[in-house]
């Protein structure tokens, strides 16, 4: 190995000179990629100047940690910083301790990716809705491709008979803060 | 270490294939390795194979000198063009005026194409082009014409193939938001539209908004085209309820007399579309006989409507644009014309609507829905023929659901946009909100791949994918947003196509790069196929434009009036004449500039100081005309303005202006001493 070792840096600078598409490592085991490098995805793109957008406000909020997981394990982490706009109800991590025992651990499961998915998505409108835009027995159509219902009445506005404690609004849309966790009707 | 270079001999056919397998001497290694890519180095026509087959850089990469394989259109969306770019290697070539003022090279500024975007409207100096449609012969491309569709003043566009430039442009009239369109039919026979917006139409049109139900219609066009000349004329349009018409695809092979659309808003909202048009679990995509619609017309069963419209075409002999104004529709109601339209139910909101190679399967994607289905044309033309409904509206039949449809693509990602399709029987649909593109099977309907774009897919395309016969060698996403994706220009950055490898099992991103506009869509086709029937000239001898002059002796300045007509020629390196006298204040100053050039790529430009208009570019053997009303007297320098030659410096000239009660006489000339 010792003598491929100390060829390696000259080898290298003549890799490189090609344009080389091949991985390879180098002695530090650190990557060295010449293929085009896909980003991580509109949740990776740097910007401190444009409004928070909906994903940052939940990554921001101590109240949502167990949603912020989710949506990390569910891979929905890109989709929620694109364009939208996006209506998202936000349960507290306190809605996430209402389920029973366990269920939150087994969504976590990287077999119940679908499910996951499926959930989160029953909280996202791909549109974007203020508070003051939802009306009493307004059906709205979900992105799991279901639909919720919301209620307001008496200035308090609920969706599914979740309560709306906080709304934020967002660069790509408004996140609803709620106090329980919406579950999609079985197909 | 020893893994990844044992790999790389693997696949490096320069290594002589005793030493690919057994024991290696990591000595010799090493030497092979040095020599093999100082190989790939000196000789470039072997560094594709050389580095392997991942390396996408060699995959894009076309030499110097060299020539893509396919011409690519796309859309210039709200820039109102059409961008002609080279694939795989993403470079543009041209950008062709259609239907915006193009001052680059005068479209719409010179008096021969300023009538093109005459509407009945009047005068519209830009358009919002969405998706080109190349003519097709059997199912294929044919390479003759380009159509696109212009949204907001509904028109059509017919771009000629041999050179480039806009030849046609219809208004479609009762019409609003044309957007599903122009898709053409399997042989050109027609190129079919419809309305994104219904609108009151006919005699009824100043209504309250509130009426709608009663009083907006939708409409579907079907236009004919010259199998000759391209020409297009308005055959027929289709009376429908005032739902939203969205997307559009001819049928081809057993569907091929058909035209599908997909509908929204079938609640029929006329405010706030973003929630009120998505109440209903399921929309429409709608099947038009449009060789019944033939049928019908020929019965007589059509009764006249009358919107005045427009349709401009160049004029090949005078290469000027005529405008034609025409007032008479032939308007069909499905409700006298049984077997004409039918609808098929399609989850929520569905956008692009696209028929697979053989015809068989329509993909019609539901924005908010979690699942593509698929219709069948088989199981369609069997519940038609059993009269397998569910009611009907506005007497236009409804089949059923489970009659139709042939299978649904589970959890595919979010917000399903557009499916092209590949030569060994897959789909792609673009993903908008998880920005990706998923590869499906036809057939099975499961799930084969996905890639992630950046970001927020639109329109995808492969080449011919639209079409009988598929080049299943890239898939290109046309993107809305690109945010971080390039070197930043402030806060207006561009939109993007990004190239993906499809010939193997997985995706594989090549390339990347900007586009004009917005690609909506974009169609592309095999580099041979167009490259044969290219114009180079004009030539002069067929120039029958009315103030042409063919040689510097036919050159002259005449006033009619306060008109001046200056009939004046260009050739490398001087104008005739050269100099002009006799003009005044107040006098309306046409420069008719012809190009004598019989030389391939040798236009010449045409400017004059104070012209409230573009410059001209003329091709050889063209010729092309500015309008010029000088404010002040003075002696104002044209030029040549685009560098034609080693003496482009010298190709200049002056014209003089007199105050306006001048008596001075006209008179011009070219290197006269005195």
């Amino acid at each position: 190995m010792k003598k491929i070792n100390s060829l390696l840096p000259a080898l290298l600078l003549l890799i490189f000179s090609c344009n080389s598409g091949e991985k390879t490592e180098n002695n530090n085991g650190q990557a060295a990629k010449a293929e085009p490098t896909p980003t991580g995805g509109s949740a990776a793109i740097q910007d401190d100047v444009s409004k928070r957008n909906v994903l940052q406000i939940a990554l921001a909020s101590p109240d949502h940690s167990t949603l912020v997981a989710a949506v990390k394990a569910a891979d929905l982490v890109n989709v929620l910083a694109t364009v939208g706009p996006f209506t998202v109800f936000a349960p507290v991590n306190a809605a996430f301790e209402k389920l029973p025992a366990g269920t939150v651990t087994e969504l976590l499961k990287p077999e119940k990716k679908k499910d996951l998915v499926n959930i989160l998505t029953y909280h996202v409108i791909a549109g974007g809705y203020d508070i003051e835009e939802f009306r009493d027995g307004q059906q709205l159509g979900v992105a799991n491709g279901g639909r919720v219902s919301i209620g307001v009445k008496d200035g308090k506005v609920t969706v599914n008979g979740a309560n709306i404690l906080a709304s934020v609004q967002g660069a790509n849309g408004t996140v609803h803060v709620i106090d329980a966790v919406l579950i999609p009707p079985s197909k | 270490m020893k893994i990844q270079l044992k790999k790389y001999f693997e696949s490096n056919p320069m290594v002589p294939s005793k030493l690919k397998s057994g024991p290696i001497n990591n000595k010799m290694l090493g030497l092979l390795f040095v020599l093999g890519a100082l190989g790939g180095c000196k000789n470039e026509s072997k560094q594709s194979t050389m580095l392997g087959t991942d390396d996408a850089a060699s995959k894009v990469y076309v030499a110097p000198g060299k020539y893509d394989d396919f011409y690519m259109f796309t859309s210039g969306g709200f820039s109102g063009q059409v961008g002609v770019y080279g694939l795989p290697s993403g470079r543009l070539f041209k950008v062709i005026p259609v239907f915006s003022q193009n001052a680059e090279n005068a479209y719409g500024y010179s008096e021969e194409t300023k009538p093109m975007l005459q509407t009945s409207h009047g005068f519209i100096p830009w358009g919002d082009s969405h998706h080109p449609s190349l003519s097709k012969t059997d199912g294929n491309a044919d390479g003759r014409w380009l159509f696109i569709n212009e949204n907001n003043t509904p028109r059509i566009a017919r771009i000629d193939l041999k050179t480039f430039t806009t030849a046609e442009i219809i208004e479609i009239p009762n019409s609003a938001g044309n957007h599903p369109s122009p898709y053409v039919t399997e042989n050109t026979e027609y190129v079919v539209a419809g309305t994104r917006f219904s609108v009151p139409i006919g005699e009824k049109k100043d209504v309250p908004i509130s009426s709608y139900k009663e009083n907006f219609k939708g409409l579907v066009s079907l236009i004919k085209v010259d199998k000759e000349t391209g020409r297009m004329s308005l055959a027929t349009q289709i009376l429908l309820p005032p739902f939203d018409y969205d997307k559009n695809r001819a049928g081809k092979g057993v569907s091929r007399d058909w035209s599908f659309f997909t509908c929204y808003n079938t609640e029929m909202a006329n405010t706030m579309l973003e929630a009120n048009a998505s109440q209903n679990d399921k929309d429409y995509v709608m099947a038009v006989n449009w060789r019944k619609a033939e049928e019908y017309l020929k019965e007589g069963k059509a009764t006249e409507m009358h919107t005045p419209y427009y349709n401009n075409h160049m004029d090949d002999g005078t290469q000027s644009a005529v405008t034609e104004v025409l007032n008479k529709q032939m308007i069909l109601n499905p409700k006298d014309c049984p077997g004409m339209v039918y609808f098929m139910p399609c989850p929520k909101s569905p956008h692009g609507c696209d028929v697979s190679p053989t015809g068989e399967y329509i993909v019609a994607s539901g924005k908010l829905a979690a699942l593509i289905p698929v219709f069948s044309y088989e199981k369609m033309a069997k519940a038609i023929e059993a009269k397998n409904f569910d009611g009907d509206i506005q007497g236009i039949p409804v089949l059923k659901y489970d009659a139709v449809i042939a299978g649904e693509v589970q959890q595919p990602g979010l917000g399903p946009l557009h499916t092209e399709f590949d030569d060994k029987g897959f789909a792609y649909t673009s993903m908008f909100l998880s920005s990706e593109i998923v590869k499906w099977k036809l057939g099975t309907w499961e799930v084969v791949d996905r890639i992630p774009v950046y970001y927020s897919i639109g329109h995808l395309m492969v080449p011919g994918g639209d079409s009988k016969n598929p080049y299943g060698k890239y898939v290109i996403a046309l993107n809305k947003i690109t945010k971080d994706r390039y070197l930043p220009t402030g806060p207006e950055v561009c939109q993007s196509a990004q190239l993906i490898d499809i010939s193997g099992d997985k995706m594989k991103m090549l390339l990347d790069f900007p586009t004009i506009g917005e690609p909506h869509y974009a169609q592309a086709i095999a580099a041979d196929v167009l490259m044969k029937n290219n114009t180079r000239i004009y030539k002069i001898e067929e120039n029958h434009h009315p103030y042409v002059a063919k040689t510097e002796k036919e050159t002259k300045v005449e006033r009619k009036g306060n008109e001046v007509h200056i009939y004046i020629t260009s050739i490398r390196s001087h104008f005739s004449p050269d100099n002009i006298e006799g003009i005044k204040v107040g006098d309306i100053v046409y420069w008719h500039v012809t190009n004598v050039e019989q030389d391939w790529d040798v236009p010449h430009g045409f400017a004059v100081q104070g012209a409230n208009n573009s410059e001209l570019l003329i091709m050889p053997g063209e010729t092309r005309t500015m309008k010029w009303e000088p404010k002040s007297s003075g002696v104002f320098a044209f030029y040549c303005s685009d560098f034609c030659s080693a003496l482009h410096q010298e190709m200049q000239g002056y014209v003089r202006v007199s105050d306006k009660n001048s008596t001075a006489p006209i008179s011009f000339s070219l290197n006269e001493q005195k």
